[in-house]
C-alpha cells in the first residue's frame, strides 16, 4: 500500500495577528507548524502503513523552508518527503496550487492512496485535495472520518454529515480529505526524529514537474486577490442593570424604540 | 526562559518529546486518574510510542542510550504536568536498573528490549511490613533446591505492582548472615506462587498501582538469581544510587510545574484592585521557590552527569543530596504554590492541591530524607577518614 500525504506548513494561528496597516498576517517570529488537519493526514497514512506496508510520502508546495514540515512528518513517522519549491509557484491560488501538487504526484508511479488534512488552517478553503484529485482524474471521498476497510481494488470510508455518516466504497486510487475523528495523531518519536534528521528531502522545481507555465504561481491564478482588511473590532453591547422588573421593561422601552418590537 | 545547562540536541530532543506527551496526552487526562485510581495505560502507551521507555537503556539493548541525565530530563518534564503518570515509567527505571547494573548478558538480552520497547513494564521488591528503612529487617525467604530458589513472603509498597511484568525482588537466602544473606532475583508476572496483594489507597500518585506482592512456595530457576547470592544489598545500593535522581527528577518536575501555576496565577489574580502579582509579599514567595527549583535542577543535574560520567566508583551521596535537596524543595515550592492560590489552591479545581499530594512521596520512597542524609554524612565521614589515612 503505497500512501502519499499532501502537507501544508501554515503559521500557528493560535497566536497570529493581523497587521491593521496592510491588511496581511504579520509572519516576523511566528512559528510556522504543519496545518493541523495534516497531521491526522500523516497518522492515518502511517497507521495504513503499520497494517498493510508500503511506504507513506509525503509532499508539499512551499518556499524552501516548508523542509522542517517534511522533516516532522518523517518524524511522525513518514518514509519520504518532497518538497515542491520553486520562486515560479509563489501567490498560487487553490488551483494553481492543485494543479502543481498533482503534477508532482504525477511523477511518483505507484501509489494507492492519497491523503490530505480536510482543509489548511490559513487559507480555510477545503478546495485543494478535492482539485487534485479532479485533475489527476481519480475519485475523492471529502471529511472522511473512518476508513472501515481497505483491499486491493477498492476502499469503504465513513464520511462525516452533519447528522450521521455517508458509507462509500470506491476504487482505487483514491484521495481522501479526513477529519479530526479519524484518529490520534502519535508525538514525534525520538527514533522518528533522529531519522528526520538525517533524511534527504528530495526537491523538485517547475520544470522537474513538467507544469505549464501558465497554470502556475499568481499568474495562473485565476482568483486574485483585490483587498483584504481586519473587521472593526465589535464594541460591548448595552447592559441593562436592576431588578428584573425594571431590567424587563427599560428592554422593552429599548427595543421598541429601536423599531424591533 | 530557562537557565542553560548545556544540553545535547538530542537531550534538548528527549525534553521535547516529553513536553509533548506532557502536555497533549497527559494534561487531559491527569484529572481522571487521579480522581478513579486507575493505571494509565493509555499514557505508558504514548510512552513507548514516542521512545522514552528506553532513553537510558544502552542502545544494544533497544533503548536510546542517554543514560541517567536522560532519564531526568524526561521524567522531570512529563512531572511538569502529572508526577503519577509518570511514576509508570520511573518506577520501571528502578525496577530495571538491577538487572542492568548486575544482569549477565543473557540475562539483559532476555529483558531489556521489552522494557525499552515499553512492550513491559518492571517494579522493584525491597520493602517489607518489618522492613523499610532497614531493609536488612526483610523476611522473604529464598530457599535453593536444586535449580531452583523457592521464594516465600510478602513485599509491601511495590509501585508498578500487578501492572509490570517483570520484578526484581530481594529475598534472604542465607539468614545467619544478615546484610550479606540477601539475593537479588528476576521474578516474571504469571509464575505460579506470585499473587498481588492489596492495593494501596493513598494521598497522592494515585495514578500510580502501589500493592503487595505474595510470594508462596514460587519457584524461580537459578538463572534468574542476578549478581551472586548474597550480593542483595549490594544491588539495591548500587540500584538506589542510579535510581535516586529519578525521584529527584519527578520531585523538580512538580515543582517546576507549580511554581509555573502560581505565577500565572498571581499575574491574573485580581485583588485589591490590582494583580496579587505587585505585592510584594508574593513577589518574594515567587522569588524564593523559583530560585529553590533552579538550585535543585543545577545540583540534580550535576549529579545525573557526575554519574554518566562513570568516573566515579561511587555517587551514593551525590544520588542522596539530589534527592533529598529536590523532594524537599518540592514540599515546600508545592504549598507554597497552594498557598499562593489560596482557597483555589485547596480546591480540585486547579492542580496544585494535587501537585502538592503528589509532592510528598517524594520526600519518602527510595530512603526517606532522613536516610539520604544518613547516606551523605557516612559518606562524608569516610571521605574525610580516607584522606587522613
Amino acid at each position: 500500500m503505497n500512501i502519499i500525504v499532501c502537507i501544508k506548513q501554515v503559521p500557528n494561528t493560535t497566536n497570529v495577528q493581523i497587521d491593521p496597516q496592510t491588511g496581511r498576517l504579520k509572519r516576523e517570529g511566528v512559528e510556522s507548524i504543519i496545518n493541523p488537519y495534516d497531521e491526522y493526514a500523516i497518522e492515518e497514512g502511517v497507521q495504513l502503513r503499520e497494517k498493510f506496508g508500503g511506504k507513506v510520502t509525503v509532499i508539499t508546495m512551499g518556499p524552501p523552508q516548508a523542509e522542517s514540515a517534511l522533516r516532522e512528518a518523517i518524524a511522525r513517522g513518514a518514509d519520504e518527503a518532497i518538497l515542491i519549491s520553486d520562486k515560479a509557484f509563489g501567490g498560487a491560488d487553490t488551483l494553481a496550487t492543485s494543479y502543481t501538487l498533482s503534477k508532482a504526484i504525477e511523477t511518483i508511479d505507484d501509489y494507492n492512496i492519497i491523503i490530505c488534512g480536510k482543509q489548511a488552517a490559513d487559507g480555510d478553503t477545503a478546495q485543494v485535495g478535492p482539485a487534485v484529485a479532479e485533475i489527476l482524474n481519480i475519485a475523492h471521498v471529502a471529511c472522511v472520518k473512518k476508513i472501515e476497510c481497505v483491499d486491493k481494488n477498492s476502499i469503504k470510508v465513513e464520511r462525516m454529515m452533519e447528522d450521521g455518516y455517508d458509507l462509500i466504497e470506491s476504487s482505487l486510487p483514491v484521495l481522501l480529505t479526513v477529519v479530526k475523528e479519524i484518529n490520534n495523531p502519535r508525538v514525534p518519536s525520538l527514533k522518528g526524529k533522529m531519522l528526520a534528521k538525517k533524511a534527504i528531502i528530495k526537491t523538485l522545481d517547475a520544470n522537474s514537474i513538467g507544469a505549464d507555465i501558465k497554470r502556475i504561481g499568481l499568474s495562473g491564478s485565476p482568483t486574485q486577490v483585490v483587498k483584504t482588511f481586519s473587521p472593526p473590532q465589535r464594541t460591548g453591547g448595552e447592559k441593562f442593570v436592576g431588578d428584573a422588573k425594571e431590567i424587563a421593561s427599560n428592554l422593552v422601552k429599548r427595543l421598541s424604540d429601536l423599531g424591533l418590537i | 526562559m530557562v537557565m542553560n545547562y548545556m544540553l545535547s540536541e538530542e537531550e534538548q530532543m528527549m525534553v521535547e518529546t516529553a513536553r509533548n506527551i506532557a502536555v497533549e496526552k497527559m494534561k487531559p487526562v491527569r484529572e481522571h486518574y487521579d480522581e478513579k485510581e486507575e493505571f494509565p495505560w493509555e499514557i505508558v502507551k504514548e510512552f513507548a510510542q514516542a521512545d522514552l521507555c528506553g532513553v537510558y537503556i544502552p542502545e544494544e539493548y533497544g533503548g536510546f542510550g542517554k543514560g541517567i541525565m536522560g532519564l531526568v530530563l524526561v521524567v522531570e518534564e512529563l512531572c511538569k504536568v502529572d508526577g503519577a503518570i509518570a511514576l509508570s515509567l520511573a518506577a520501571t527505571t528502578l525496577g530495571t536498573l538491577p538487572i542492568l547494573i548486575t544482569g549477565n548478558e543473557e540475562q539483559k538480552k532476555k529483558y531489556l528490549p521489552d522494557i525499552a520497547s515499553g512492550k513491559k513494564l518492571a517494579a522493584f521488591g525491597l520493602t517489607e511490613n518489618g522492613a523499610g528503612s532497614d531493609a536488612t529487617g526483610m523476611t522473604t525467604t529464598a530457599v535453593k533446591e536444586g535449580d531452583y530458589y523457592i521464594l516465600n513472603g510478602t513485599k509491601c509498597f511495590i509501585t508498578n505492582g500487578g501492572e509490570a511484568e517483570t520484578y526484581t525482588i530481594f529475598a534472604k537466602t542465607n539468614s545467619s548472615k544478615g546484610p550479606r544473606g540477601i539475593s537479588c532475583f528476576i521474578v516474571e508476572k504469571g509464575t505460579p506462587g506470585f499473587e498481588f496483594g492489596k492495593k494501596e489507597k493513598k494521598m497522592g500518585i494515585r495514578a500510580s498501582s502501589t500493592r503487595e506482592l505474595i510470594f508462596k512456595d514460587c519457584k524461580i530457576h537459578k538463572d534468574n538469581l542476578l549478581g551472586k547470592e548474597g550480593h542483595g544489598l549490594m544491588i539495591a545500593q548500587a540500584t538506589l544510587d542510579n535510581s535516586r535522581p529519578g525521584v529527584a527528577a519527578q520531585a523538580l518536575g512538580i515543582a517546576a510545574g507549580a511554581l509555573d501555576e502560581a505565577v500565572d496565577y498571581a499575574r491574573k489574580r485580581i485583588q485589591f484592585g490590582q494583580p496579587i502579582a505587585s505585592f510584594q509579599g508574593i513577589q518574594h514567595m515567587l522569588a524564593d521557590m523559583a530560585t529553590e527549583v533552579e538550585a535543585a535542577r543545577a545540583l540534580l543535574y550535576a549529579s545525573a552527569r557526575m554519574i554518566d560520567a562513570g568516573t566515579s566508583k561511587r555517587t551514593s551521596k551525590e544520588s542522596a543530596m539530589a534527592k533529598l535537596f529536590c523532594s524537599e524543595v518540592a514540599m515546600k515550592v508545592t504549598t507554597n504554590a497552594v498557598q499562593i492560590l489560596g482557597g483555589y489552591g485547596y480546591s480540585r479545581e486547579f492542580p496544585v492541591e494535587k501537585m502538592m499530594r503528589d509532592a510528598k512521596i517524594t520526600t519518602l520512597y527510595e530512603g526517606t530524607s532522613q536516610i539520604q542524609k544518613n547516606e551523605i554524612a557516612l559518606n562524608l565521614i569516610k571521605e574525610s577518614a580516607a584522606k587522613s589515612k
